[in-house]
């Protein structure tokens, strides 16, 4: 509880900034679902028979997982790519559907007789609606954007993953390092943030069913108002992207925040602006943002790039792996930069306390264990065509029940805690060190090579020389020791990333190889 | 001839599926006079009623009011022309009690003091005082002053005509009979032309200047109460037999 408050004191201005475009999302996505929720409601309501395809849709809508959902509209223009605009398309299609329902039952709802009082007393349909349907159907309404708005604040963590920035940025911070502080760090305010808001909302409405006609009337239309403009400001904000800078992504887990974070540094050195993208989804919104000219460079492993993105089959050899994949690239507009020198295969790892009971030292001594094991992988590894089943085969592993399937990160406190026996991490991962690991050696060469190189737009290394200067100066100065050594730093030591960076950057040219001074304390 | 102010000509209405609400069906209602229609539940005095505003058209023949066939008004004139006061009464609960009596006013756009003077003196009429009642809302009030209140709403613009379904169906006997000699006495003063349509016989001759039985879709008597009182018809007398030696507190249809 005190480093979270530490946490929070140390990282104020950042922590309220977050909390801001946090609560800019959830207003702004809310209130452009209510724009379009409502008037889609008295639509469906008025027409019983397209009203169940429409909630059927709503609904179906509702289901798609959210990162799913952010990788369908990464290439549509317009709505798509990365950061707020395309967070808040996401947010407002998944707010339509109570407000759509609520809506619906309200206008229901109404007594027949005071509907037809109405039709009786000469008033239009659209009279009708504005005066006494509406009004009567404002509380159902009211609370379903409230439902709406608290599901957002929850929803909202999410748009952390394509760079939209809120309070979701901690939780994948926390949750690519396996800390615990940072996630709550997020988690914590998130859960004030909706409680806020149920609240406050649960208050409006309470005033809104409080029969003040003229009253509710001017809530609502003052409500109208807030909304269009918080929509025009934050389509403002998503739209305004620095034009000079470039704009330098990552995946979601320590190492590629490390190696985001060091190739903005290393351009900032240089001179050249930045604008940090960092902790995207995965590598699928990395390389859909890198096409649609969302980022401009990130670094990718030439292994994930040959299988993952261009679906080559799997070669062991590490020079005609680059020399492959550089060609793909350069067939799609992107230049792959020379190696930075680490090479991050996956490590099949187990604990270091089995590995010295039981002599493990490769991943044959472990076939020999696994009809007793149970293993835990993330979900890239389970289904690419260079993870589990083709180890398995490899090595022929038998374990006796499916592995389990969870983020990666958390795959290391899952074997640690015991609850998994054997899990695929990263060979330069920190945690190997921090939570005393053991990598168990790939005889068979079974895992293709993971040359970590930076891929940037080809078009824009032509525009800006002194950025593609910039980045070949890493070439080879990464070895996978001081890589290994970052990420300990970054997950196990909990240093700032931009203070491990920054350290690395400043020891001289080209020997950065060695490890790095521990964290005083 | 003078143009009757409510003319049902040979109409006929049915609902699909059901069976025929009215059949070659005439009514002639002159200006001024209070028609109380009787029948029994589902007798079709609900849609006739409606086929006079113009929420139903018929199927059949035609219903003239003043003299113009309901097809050929515009629908939203002709309900504005039309007072209707609801079996349910239908007062809108998220308005007071003024704001409820000004309906058709704001839709006729008249100006603010000219609403408020009427809604004032409206509520007066209906013996409301509009100090005391103008800023409660509906479900404060029983259901006798709800119905005054729907009185009031219907003749917020002085239209010519009242329709009233079933008015004083909901309430206790004392309350009914309070409010049948309310209505004798507005009426006295405003001369409306009204249909009202009960399922009380009691009710039919107390309020109309003439009364109308109604039977499957039919009118099988239309004359004045004493007349009807000494008819023969076999629906007539049985409706006249179900009335009670002392008054109770009917359920409604």
């Amino acid at each position: 509880m005190r480093r979270l408050i530490e946490f929070w004191i140390a990282h104020r201005v950042e922590l309220g900034a977050l909390v801001g475009q946090h609560v800019l999302l959830v207003v702004a996505s809310t209130l452009a679902a209510a724009a379009i929720g409502v008037p889609l409601g008295i639509f469906a309501s008025r027409r019983p028979r397209l009203a169940s395809p429409l909630m059927a849709a709503a609904s179906v809508v509702q289901t798609v997982p959210s990162l799913a959902m952010f990788g369908f509209l990464l290439p549509v223009p317009l709505v798509g790519g990365v950061g707020a605009r395309a967070a808040l398309v996401v947010l407002i299609l998944y707010a339509i559907l109570p407000i759509v329902r609520t809506t619906v039952a309200g206008l229901r709802g109404i007594d027949p007789a005071v509907r037809e009082a109405g039709v009786a007393m000469g008033m239009t349909p659209r009279e009708l609606l504005r005066q006494v349907e509406l009004p009567l159907a404002l509380p159902a309404i009211a609370a379903g954007v409230r439902v709406a708005a608290v599901v957002g604040v929850g929803s909202a963590t999410i748009a952390a993953a394509i760079g939209a920035g809120g309070l979701g940025e901690y939780i994948y911070r926390g949750l690519s390092m396996v800390d615990t502080t940072v996630i709550l760090a997020g988690a914590i305010p998130a859960a004030a943030l909706a409680l806020l808001v149920d609240a406050s909302l649960w208050w409006f409405e309470r005033r809104l069913s409080a029969r003040r006609r003229a009253g509710s009337r001017r809530i609502v239309t003052a409500a109208a108002i807030t909304a269009a403009a918080a929509v025009l400001l934050s389509s403002g904000v998503a739209a305004r992207r620095d034009r000079g800078a470039i704009v330098v992504g990552s995946k979601n887990f320590t190492e590629q925040l490390v190696l985001g974070e060091l190739l903005a540094q290393t351009l900032e050195r240089a001179g050249v602006p930045v604008d940090r993208r960092l902790n995207l989804g995965g590598t699928l919104i990395c390389e859909r943002a890198l096409i649609s000219g969302d980022i401009d460079v990130y670094v990718e492993y030439t292994g994930t790039a040959l299988t993952a993105v261009f679906h080559q089959p799997v070669s062991n050899d590490s020079a005609s792996v680059f020399d492959t994949v550089r060609t793909l690239y350069a067939r799609t507009g992107r230049t792959l930069l020379p190696p930075l020198g680490f090479n991050n295969t996956f490590a099949i790892l187990v604990r270091g306390a089995d590995a010295r009971a039981l002599g493990l030292r490769t991943i044959d001594d472990a076939a020999r264990e696994s009809p007793r094991w149970r293993a835990g992988f993330g979900y890239e590894f389970v289904g690419r065509p260079d993870g589990y089943p083709g180890l398995a085969r490899a090595y022929n592993l038998k374990f006796p029940q499916p592995p389990r399937v969870m983020d990666l990160t958390l795959t290391y406190r899952a074997l640690a805690a015991g609850q998994v026996d054997l899990i695929a991490g990263d060979s330069t991962a920190g945690l190997i060190k921090g939570l005393d690991l053991v990598q168990l050696e790939d005889t068979r060469r079974y895992f293709p090579p993971y040359d970590a190189a930076a891929v940037a737009r080809a078009e824009m290394l032509l525009r800006h020389p002194e950025v593609r200067a910039a980045l070949e100066s890493l070439s080879g100065r990464l070895t996978a020791e001081v890589m290994r050594s970052m990420n300990y730093a970054a997950d196990v030591e909990h240093r700032d990333i931009s203070a491990i960076v920054r350290d690395v950057l400043a020891r001289p040219a080209p020997t950065i190889a060695g490890t790095l001074p521990s964290k005083p304390s | 001839m003078p143009v009757s102010a409510i003319e049902f000509r040979d109409v006929s209405f049915s609902r699909p599926g059901r069976a025929q609400v009215l059949d070659h069906f005439n009514l002639s209602v002159e200006g001024g006079d209070v028609l109380a229609l009787v029948g029994r539940s589902g007798s079709g005095k609900t849609t006739l009623l409606k086929l006079v505003n113009r929420l139903l058209l018929p199927d059949a023949g035609a219903i003239f009011v003043e003299g113009r066939d309901t097809r050929e008004w515009e629908p939203i004139p002709l309900r504005r022309r039309t007072g209707y006061v609801l079996q349910d009464v239908g007062l809108f609960p998220h308005m007071s009690i003024a704001d409820n009596v000004a309906v058709v006013p704001r839709l006729e756009r008249w100006s603010q003091a000219r609403t408020d003077e009427r809604t004032r003196q409206l509520l007066e009429l209906v013996g409301l005082p509009a100090q005391q009642f103008a800023t409660r809302w509906p479900d404060e009030l029983s259901g006798g002053q709800r119905q005054r209140v729907g009185v009031a709403r219907a003749l917020a613009v002085d239209p010519p005509v009242l329709l009233m379904d079933e008015p004083f169906g909901a309430l206790d006997p004392m309350t009914r009979a309070e409010l049948h000699a309310e209505f004798r006495r507005i009426q006295s003063r405003l001369r409306k032309t009204v249909i009202i349509v009960t399922h009380d016989m009691g009710e039919a001759f107390a309020l109309g200047d003439r009364v109308g039985v109604l039977d499957a879709g039919r009118l099988v008597a239309c004359d004045r109460p004493e007349e009807v009182a000494a008819s023969a018809h076999p629906v007539v007398r049985q409706l006249l037999d179900a009335l009670p030696s002392i008054p109770h507190v009917s359920r409604r249809t």
